[in-house]
């Protein structure tokens, strides 16, 4: 089989991607049975899975599609509340008793609510560009976080109760969803496998879209919207192809985040998580996925990793991420890491050439 | 290499040494998981630094106990919470003094109740801290408790009859306070004239002072931490509106205020079980001992949380807890024995059931010249 190079530097790209991820997983798993995790990093494991989804989908909002989202925690809000909301009913009135089937369905229904509110909100803002579709988004995670503030769930004889504004519920139901004390009373059911299933389903996605037609036509859009509409392609409709499967894999992070807590809470899905989760792509670098799967890794650990300095960690962290960002982008080192991996890049084009 | 070896050992001679000082004592190793950093960190200090100067009080006295007080951040996040309760473990806590808010503390005790870890939690108050697991006691009162002593308080010493009320409806503590505030005020036949919210990121408090005093408020009651009620105090004092304002213990704190004027919160009542300008020998002692410390007068937070060290202490003493036993070995044995005993600590005389919750008397205090005052 014959490959243009363009080809073959993108396969290599998608097979470092799942073997760096694949590789990760199975040394946790053995590290879990023989014991040998802390208990620390143990309990990082599932939200580390949901902040690289939610990571990658950004990356492709931002970084493939070209456009500024700041409301991505609000797709991850609506995720997680329906994620605790579908597993309490599945618990207390379909009677399912078994996890993992509730966490599949809980995560797929996370993932089609955040969906058809991302494909609401996209047909007006995508309309809109640059700085305007950043404040609409910001907007609108705010107006998710006030909406769930105010929003009260509950199941009871085999019913499910709401009501909305007001707590006006029957007494001695069941709450799931009890405004600003947030979901409450959940049973924690994620599994680390489940996280690391889902971080593949979004690496398949995400991957397979960026490189397929349709991936084409998005990032035709991103560099120049105008040749793009000349050349027949349909501007809005790849845009929101972007923007709704990035709300779908947001709203299924979501869930199996909300569903490894007790409780959940409007506050966590602020505007700042928003910012949280845009650090992670603008560090990993925008449009690389791989760059994004290992940015949220880090930057999950690290603040913990920096216990040990106490009071000056987050200090630490800043200073970090600035660090970080000025080496990255710092003309004499980024030549002299490419002078580093030139021998190797040298090879395998000489390589290529023989076939 | 030589040197290296050389230090090992020097090091190895050392620990060795401290052992055999310590031999006769019993260490305690307790952690405490709050917030030092980030929105809430002036409560996760306060607690911080109340468990600390009880450590230091215990290890001087040399008794039979020895406490090591292993501290971690939550950053009052419930995603965090679990991971600072995790880090603690691996340090090798065997009881938790934490945590200090009440979402966090939620979380972690429910992590903590499937894994048999005791929580102690000196200000966590919300109901949810403690319903449906047995493994977390709380030394302060819960929400609702607060709300219904209030509305009785003011009720029994006729404050007054007609009561605004002010909250933050995006906040548990807050509207958990609230909920039981307001029937029960009404039950005792006090007329609630006005009721108006905010959220954490207001900071313009003129519509809801205004809707208080035109409704004609005599009694403003305000379930609230102190930094949005210094704001309302700063409002009502412009529109020269002058009811009682009551709060309960969020309230403590307003007199350190940065850039606050402390003359607006003259005459402020607050639900409190503790005041530091008690002449009480026992709150000398630790006020005292505080300011040496940490040069601040220590709100009832630090008190809350000087007490846990000392009920952890005796509920060790009864339940038998040697240096060795792990979290989950002394979780069950800590669970039996506080529900036998009875603390008389700086924030009143305590007892608990096996629910969590704390028995003990509330008193409220007023602000008179820049100091609290019981009444």
């Amino acid at each position: 089989m014959k490959l243009t190079k363009a080809k073959r530097n993108k396969l290599i790209y998608n097979i470092v991607t799942f073997a760096l991820v694949i590789g990760a997983f199975l040394i946790l798993q053995s590290m879990i049975a023989n014991k040998t995790i802390t208990r620390s990093l143990k309990g990082q494991l599932v939200p580390i899975c949901c902040w690289i989804v939610m990571a990658v989908s950004l990356n492709l909002v931002i970084g493939i599609s070209g456009e500024l989202s700041l409301g991505h925690a609000g797709f991850m809000s609506v995720g997680a509340y329906t994620g605790a909301v579908v597993s309490g009913l599945l618990m207390h009135v379909y009677d399912i008793q078994d996890p993992t089937l509730r966490l599949v369905i809980a995560i797929v229904a996370g993932g089609l609510l955040a969906g058809i509110v991302g494909a609401l909100i996209g047909i007006p803002v995508l309309r809109l560009r640059g700085d305007y579709l950043a404040i609409v988004t910001l907007a609108f995670g705010e107006i998710i976080r006030n909406l769930v503030n105010v929003l009260y769930i509950g199941t009871g004889d085999g019913r499910l109760y709401g009501s909305f504004l007001n707590k006006k519920l029957p007494e001695g139901i069941t709450m799931l969803v009890d405004g600003a004390k947030g979901a409450v009373k959940i049973k924690p059911i994620s599994t680390f496998t489940a996280g690391f299933i889902l971080v593949l389903i979004t690496l398949v996605v995400v991957l397979n879209l960026v490189n397929s037609r349709a991936g084409r036509a998005i990032k035709a859009c991103r560099d120049n919207r105008i040749a793009a509409e000349s050349m027949g392609v349909n501007v809005t409709k790849y845009k929101m192809m972007a923007f709704v499967t990035a709300a779908v894999l947001a709203g299924m992070a979501g869930a199996l985040y909300g569903l490894n807590s007790s409780t959940v809470v409007p506050t966590q899905f602020t505007f700042n998580q928003s910012i949280n989760v845009l650090v992670f792509v603008v560090l990993g670098g925008l449009g690389n996925v791989l760059g994004s799967v290992i940015s949220a890794t880090l930057l999950t650990i690290l603040p913990e990793m920096l216990r040990a300095f106490a009071d000056y960690r987050m200090l630490v962290y800043a200073v970090v991420l600035i660090l970080v960002m000025i080496f990255t982008n710092n003309p004499t080192i980024r030549s002299f890491l490419n002078r580093l991996i030139a021998p190797f890049k040298r090879k395998e084009t000489t390589g290529g050439d023989a076939q | 290499m030589k040197k290296l070896v050389a230090l090992m050992m020097a090091l190895a001679m050392l620990l060795s040494v401290a052992s055999v000082v310590a031999e006769d004592a019993i260490t305690l190793k307790i952690a405490h998981i709050g917030p030092t950093t980030g929105a809430a960190a002036l409560y996760g200090l306060a607690t911080l630094h109340g468990a600390e100067v009880a450590a230091a009080e215990i290890n001087e006295a040399g008794g039979k106990y020895k406490i090591e007080l292993i501290n971690e951040d939550d950053e009052h996040n419930v995603e965090k919470v679990i991971n600072a309760y995790n880090a603690a473990l691996d340090a090798g806590a065997q009881m938790i003094l934490g945590t200090t808010t009440s979402k966090p503390c939620e979380a972690a005790g429910a992590q903590g109740y499937t894994d048999r870890v005791f929580f102690l939690t000196p200000s966590a108050s919300s109901t949810a801290v403690i319903e449906d697991k047995d493994n977390v006691f709380q030394i302060c009162f819960t929400d609702p408790n607060q709300g219904k002593a209030s509305a009785q308080y003011i009720a029994e010493h006729k404050l007054g009859q007609k009561i605004a009320v002010i909250y933050n409806n995006a906040d548990v503590y807050s509207t958990g306070i609230r909920d039981t505030f307001v029937p029960t005020a009404q039950e005792l036949g006090l007329e609630i004239v006005s009721e108006t919210t905010f959220t954490d990121e207001t900071t313009d408090f003129t519509v809801q002072v205004a809707d208080a005093q035109n409704a004609g408020a005599e009694i403003v009651f305000l379930p609230i931490y102190y930094t949005p009620a210094s704001l309302i105090l700063k409002t009502a004092a412009d529109k020269a509106y002058k009811p009682i304002f009551f709060g309960v213990d969020g309230m403590d704190g307003i007199l350190s205020v940065e850039g606050f004027d402390t003359s607006l919160a003259e005459g402020v009542m607050l639900l409190t079980p503790f005041v530091a300008t008690s002449t009480d020998e026992k709150v000398v002692n630790f006020v005292t001992k505080y300011q040496a410390a940490y040069n601040e007068i220590p709100i009832q937070f630090a008190a809350d949380a000087y007490d846990g060290i000392y009920i952890l202490v005796a509920a060790a003493e009864k339940a038998g807890i040697t240096s060795e036993m792990s979290a989950e070995e002394a979780c069950d044995l800590l669970i039996a024995a506080i529900q036998e005993i009875t603390v008389d600590g700086i924030t009143g005389s305590m007892t608990w059931d096996e629910t969590g919750a704390v028995t003990k008397t509330p008193m409220a205090a007023t602000i008179v010249n820049g100091e609290y005052v019981f009444e």
